[in-house]
């Protein structure tokens, strides 16, 4: 047995909090494409995790597909539920305002969640790691190869996002209903469309945060609430609406968390990111990367 | 809708009077009045709120944690130091006076979903605190032993006495919420929620008017947690989760929160749902509570309270 010393053991907090902090981050991304599009906060975006990691565990484990297989069909599956998010408790909407676009999306987050609860029970459930759990050791500190695929993951959806809203059609005409909904549709985007697409897009980013975090800390129905809370927390951090923001925003609210679960008291664990959630709320909230000119221009 | 008509109220007071010996006539629903008191006891809750979100346009998914700060303040001051209840209770009003104004200062400078994230993380920090300090509040396995109330040799110590000191306070909280609503008050709250800045141009101290709100829908939150700590004996976290707050939110939806009476109403419905009727859909409860909300928001915006409107404008076409 090696002897654990304090930098490692540092060293072990920061690993961890930053793959930790890679599934805040694609929460935060999350958020942020639903944000950008249509103003809304989506109460339901931790549950999108929640489904993703426990529909792969079905999909895996219990019917026995492969991982190739398993892994987009998940998404497509988490995906669709995006798409029925949009269509049937936002859309139908008739009067939106913030008050009742967050009621309709905390009502779909619960009604996602009670099923979930039918569907799998209340423990928490396992996914075999990507490639094998044989921890490498690295200064002293241990890391799970599972790790590497989270941080990855948030890589590749960074990137693919990036080329996405920068040089696809598709991606510049949901930026142009984020800056000017009115006018996009004035220059023949069909902004539902887009708001449907966001829907989607940001439900098969949970999801992927979802399959990749199941190896590692399992996953149980109830835990959505908790992941979008930090998401969101990250998101703000960040600057709402900035995409590096929110992968930035979610590393710091992971490190945070795992330094002071380790550091302070353990038990004080989900506090930490929240509390640092309200700080920035009340003393700046356009977060380190958001604008303030932006966000006075937004509607909600 | 600023103006509430009074003999509706004088019809509901009867009733709350009536109500206990109505249910002794009927075994089926003799032990209605025991789900009453908690349906009085989050009827103080619900009407501060539906204030905070149908008048003022503010919206907190942290109740919860007012209501278990009263809570706590009234089993731990009462069982740990003996101390008389009733000073208990306005202590806790107090504090939770203190805590709401600390909080909704910066929050309720923020907008919509900001304000509702800021609450739901203070409601989530609240429930952990119940849940850690062990030492003061028992932990996750609760505080038993919290003693009942007396006043002047007098004890609440049936239901039904129970149930009469709860909705004494309900009525007295409802009358004063009215009068709230028409006054000079209730017309500044109505123009924050349409337009912040032309309520601000007007001359309404918005600012002051959204804390004044908030603070008082926490204090009758805290209180709430008071008489339910004094009703069962007994209190655990469990209690003041998140999902609390969540049905808070159910019961003002579901009521019309436009509209006073139906934080009343939902509540009312809640109440009995959750502790009545919901049990034969056991672990259906929260898919329940998921559909309501979600087909009130989409198909009812002005909840229970509003259908007399939906049906009177059928008959005018």
């Amino acid at each position: 047995m090696e002897k654990i010393t304090l930098a490692s053991q540092l060293l072990q907090y920061l690993i961890t909090g930053l793959t930790v902090g890679s599934v805040y981050a694609m929460v935060a991304v999350g958020f942020n494409i639903i944000y950008n599009v249509t103003e809304i906060i989506n109460f339901a975006q931790g549950e999108f995790v929640m489904l993703g990691g426990l529909i792969m565990v079905f999909l895996h484990v219990a019917i026995g597909l492969p991982l190739i297989l398993a892994f987009p069909a998940t998404i497509i599956l988490v995906t669709l539920v995006g798409i029925l998010l949009d269509r049937l408790a936002i859309r139908p909407i008739r009067r939106p305002s913030v008050l009742t676009l967050i009621i309709a999306t905390i009502a779909v987050s619960i009604l996602i969640k009670g099923t979930a609860s039918l569907i799998w029970g209340k423990d928490p459930f396992d996914l075999p790691a990507f490639s094998g759990r044989n921890p490498i050791t690295f200064l002293g500190a241990v890391v799970q190869p599972q790790y590497f695929w989270v941080m990855g993951f948030l890589i590749i959806t960074a990137v693919a996002l990036s080329i996405f809203f920068d040089r696809t059609i598709l991606g510049k005409a949901m930026s142009a209903c984020a800056d000017n909904p009115d006018a996009a549709s004035l220059v023949g985007i069909n902004v539902k469309q887009m708001i449907l697409l966001s829907f989607a897009l940001s439900a098969a980013i949970g999801a992927v945060a979802g399959i990749t975090i199941t190896p590692i800390s399992l996953m149980e129905y109830d835990r959505g609430a908790m992941l979008a809370v930090k998401g969101f927390a990250a998101a703000i951090l960040g600057g709402l609406g900035s995409f590096p923001g929110a992968i930035l925003g979610g590393l710091i609210m992971g490190s945070i968390e795992s330094f002071g679960a380790g550091l302070v008291s353990s038990g004080y664990k989900d506090a930490f990111a929240l509390i640092v959630l309200l700080v920035i709320l009340f003393f700046k909230p356009s977060g380190l990367m958001g604008s303030t000119e932006i966000s006075k221009i937004k509607r909600f | 809708m600023l103006r509430i008509a009074k003999f509706p109220i004088a019809v509901f007071a009867l009733f709350i009077l009536v109500f206990p010996w109505m249910a002794r006539q009927i075994p089926a629903i003799e032990h209605y009045p025991d789900i009453m008191v908690f349906a009085g006891i989050y009827c103080l809750i619900t009407i501060g709120l539906s204030l905070l979100m149908g008048y003022a346009g503010q919206i907190s998914i942290g109740h919860a944690a007012f209501f278990g700060i009263g809570a706590y303040i009234s089993g731990i001051l009462t069982t740990n130091y003996g101390m008389n209840p009733w000073v208990c209770m306005g202590i806790g009003m107090a504090v939770t006076a203190v805590v709401a104004a600390l909080v909704g200062t910066p929050s309720l400078k923020l907008k919509g979903h900001y304000l509702a994230m800021a609450t739901l993380a203070f409601g989530i920090i609240i429930f952990i605190i119940f849940n850690e300090e062990i030492e003061w509040t028992g932990g996750p396995d609760g505080m038993p032993g919290i003693p009942g109330l007396i006043l002047f040799g007098f004890e609440f110590d049936s239901v039904e006495r129970y149930y009469y000191l709860v909705w004494g306070f309900v009525l007295a909280v409802f009358v004063f919420t009215v009068n709230v609503i028409q006054s000079g008050t209730g017309r500044a709250l109505r123009a924050i929620h349409a337009s912040e800045s032309a309520a601000g141009a007007m001359g309404v101290d918005v600012a002051r008017f959204k804390i004044l709100v908030f603070v008082y829908s926490a204090v009758l939150a805290s209180l709430a947690g008071s008489f339910y700590a004094h009703y069962l004996n007994f209190i655990n976290p469990a209690t003041f989760d998140l999902f609390f707050s969540i049905k808070l939110l159910i019961m003002i939806a579901l009521g019309g929160m436009h509209n006073i009476w139906g934080a009343i109403i939902g509540t009312g419905l809640i109440t009995f749902l959750s502790n009545e009727w919901l049990y034969y859909f056991e672990e259906f409860e929260v898919i329940v509570y998921g559909a309501i909300l979600l087909f009130v928001t989409v198909l009812l915006p002005e909840g229970l309270a509003g259908v007399p409107g939906i049906i009177k404008g059928w008959f005018r076409r």
